[in-house]
């Protein structure tokens, strides 16, 4: 195997790295990222390699971290925060969306806050409602965040590369199940950057477009797969910056497949997806389907705890399958 | 370091720094009656939150302050903003939806920050500045460049998580931080009294092991006094102290406010701890200056109010366009 198989966790452990060492203002803090290495092993063995003054321990305190992070940001370091979980974000969204967020535009351009903030999110480890969200439909609706997602490490490599190098806030959502496993590609060395506001066509066919965010950009990949053997070939679109959003190969590729599945983790309520069904519905692009769009997005329910339960709260590679496999056959 | 065109130093080391003192204090004042009368003019929009009756604390906490060192400040701001040295013109214009506002027209009153004067802004959000500041005094830490971080926050905040996060983390990161309660008695409608269960809201500090101090906020010259000491402390990487100024805020919480929970009389008692007259005795006892040169300070602070007030308002209204591009800073910019 390709010793550049890294997992997910070691890619972005590489970007925090290289960051470190191209920039002496960048840092991070955080519950537990230190001796221990992160609640994921994220920041892994970053303690021993750059010192406790910058890899920084902190109380369990997210209003406060996320604040002092804002401030450092203020005052002109480059801090990575990473909150254990993105559920406990909520406990510092003042500083995230009410600070944060608006203070380039409030502050009339006066300041900026080159800050990332990463978290885990997502369901299956069966850690129930309070551990378990997927919060892209909350940072999406905030004006002044980015909001990166990455669905494979290379991408999570490029991407925080950006992030860290952005003037402004960017909320940097990792999915835990992604954490331990390696990508499809193998990562590239060296300090590329991805640039954010860029969605990726991740495989092109002709009849069917789906969009989706994270782990669900792994899912239908496995669906792309299967059908393909059975002759549907299908366009696969990563997002990968849900802020600023990328519409363009959406609607390129939707004006060859003229069908278009969306597919998200979170709740589908006024989620983050319904933006892009929003955006094509209002585009010239409308005109090119054949095919009512299709969304599959997570129950409107906290998630549960019970294995059978969870992976009921939220589409299945076999859901994504169906709903494929539905569009294709009915509007020809 | 930078040196502060603004005078540091004690109020009552020469006639200059009297002078300034004074003349910063009557700024304040001038600036939110000004404020209040353009607001009843029907010129202002929004609302407004006045810190007549304080002038004291922020004239005496900046003057021990360098200019590069910084502050947080509050929806009450108004005077932290003139303490530190921003331009009056900026502010009104700002207050009036004017582009060379300090905003742009997009903060308003509540959000002033000054990059130059080191105001890192104000805070629509009660307590939302103290994390922050914690946040920029481990920046000067971490970035070794010796400044002293400010946060101003009223009673009200210190019942806030905000605080007690942030204080905790300035205590045990021993930040170069100045955690500076303005006690004016009330959030909003609700007194210290019904809001605290200790009588001393300096006892909050020790729970952190931070010393914690409380002064008169109407004296200038005892605000100074404290906050040197706090100053030279964190210089000295000793880490944060909690000033508990005593002040008192004479008009109501902002413009809807009927003033409902407490007397006139009580107004009034505080009405006569004026911090201007009384830094004024204070200056007649020492000889420091004399009457005339009080007086003509005092008309100098209202001609300089009535100067910004009339530019501002000649002054070119924000537009729309551009807001859009306004949200993000530019990428390689």
């Amino acid at each position: 195997m390709n010793d550049r198989m890294l997992t997910m966790a070691e890619a972005i452990r590489e970007a925090m790295s290289i960051a470190f060492d191209e920039r002496p203002e960048v840092f991070l803090l955080g519950e537990d990222v230190g001796i221990y290495g992160g609640a994921f092993g994220v920041s892994g063995d970053m303690y021993h390699r750059y010192g406790s003054q910058r890899v920084l321990d902190t109380p369990i305190a997210e209003l406060g971290i996320v604040g002092a992070a804002v401030g450092a940001a203020l005052a002109g370091m480059r801090p990575i925060v990473e909150i254990q979980f993105s559920d406990f974000t909520a406990q510092a969204m003042d500083q995230i969306a009410n600070q944060a967020a608006k203070i380039h535009f409030m502050l009339g351009g006066a300041l900026h806050v080159p800050m990332v903030l990463r978290t885990p999110q997502g369901s299956g480890t069966g850690a129930a409602a309070q551990h378990s969200q997927n919060l892209e439909p909350w940072f999406t609706s905030v004006p002044g965040l980015k909001v990166v997602v990455p669905s494979n490490p290379a991408d999570a490599k490029g991407l925080l590369l950006s992030a860290i190098d952005d003037p402004n806030p960017v909320i940097f959502l990792e999915h835990k199940l992604l954490y331990k496993i390696p990508g499809r590609d193998s990562v590239p060395e060296g300090s590329e950057r991805i640039p954010l506001g860029v969605a990726k066509v991740v495989r092109e066919g002709k009849d069917l477009t789906i969009v989706a965010t994270g782990i669900m950009v792994n899912k239908s990949w496995e669906v792309c797969e299967k059908l393909a053997a059975e002759g549907i070939s299908i366009t696969l679109i990563d997002p990968r910056t849900l802020s600023p959003l990328d519409m363009l190969p959406v609607y390129e590729s939707v004006e060859k497949t003229g069908r278009l599945l969306v597919v998200q983790e979170g709740p589908s309520h006024a989620g983050f997806i319904n933006e892009v069904i929003a955006q094509m519905a209002g585009s010239p692009t409308f005109g090119s389907l054949i095919a009512p769009i299709k969304r599959l997005a997570g129950m409107n329910i906290p998630i549960p705890y019970a294995p059978q339960l969870e992976k009921a709260a939220v589409p299945q590679i076999e859901d994504i399958e169906l709903a494929a496999r539905e569009i294709v056959k009915n509007w020809r | 370091m930078t040196t502060s065109p603004l005078l540091i130093g004690h109020p009552l080391s020469s006639p200059e720094h009297a002078r300034h003192a004074l003349l910063y204090m009557c700024r304040i004042r001038k600036f939110e009656e000004a404020v209040e009368d353009l607001f009843g003019r029907g010129m202002m929009h929004g609302t407004m939150h006045l810190s007549i009756g304080q002038e004291a604390s922020p004239t005496g906490m900046c003057m021990a302050l360098n200019l590069d060192d910084q502050i947080t400040s509050t929806h009450r701001g108004h005077g932290h903003c003139i303490a530190k040295g921003a331009d009056l013109t900026r502010m009104i214009a700002e207050l009036l939806g004017k582009e060379i506002g300090y905003c742009g027209g997009r903060g308003g009153s509540m959000h002033i920050a000054d990059v130059d004067t080191g105001n890192l802004g104000a805070n629509g959000v009660v307590g939302g500045g103290i994390p922050i500041a914690a946040g920029a005094a481990l920046a000067s830490k971490m970035m070794k460049t010796g400044k002293v971080v400010v946060t101003f926050f009223g009673d009200g905040a210190m019942n806030e998580g905000a605080f007690h996060e942030a204080a905790n983390l300035a205590a045990i990161w021993k930040l170069p931080l100045i955690l500076f309660c303005e006690n004016n008695k009330y959030g909003m409608s609700s007194s210290t009294e019904k809001a605290f269960a200790i009588d001393n809201l300096k006892d909050r500090g020790f729970g952190y092991g931070i010393p914690s101090v409380n002064v008169d906020g109407n004296d200038v010259v005892a605000v100074y006094e404290q906050a040197q000491i706090a100053v030279e402390r964190a210089r000295a990487g000793e880490g944060p102290t909690l000033i508990v100024a005593e002040t008192y805020r004479w008009k109501g919480h902002s413009r809807s406010d009927k003033n409902l929970y407490r007397t006139k009389e009580e107004i009034e008692e505080w009405r006569l701890l004026d911090p201007i007259p009384k830094f004024i005795s204070r200056i007649l006892e020492t000889n420091i200056l004399d009457q005339n040169q009080i007086d003509a300070i005092q008309a100098q602070a209202q001609d300089q109010v009535i100067a910004a007030v009339n530019e501002a308002v000649k002054a070119k209204s924000a537009e729309p366009a551009g807001l859009l591009d306004a949200v993000f800073k530019a990428v390689n910019a």
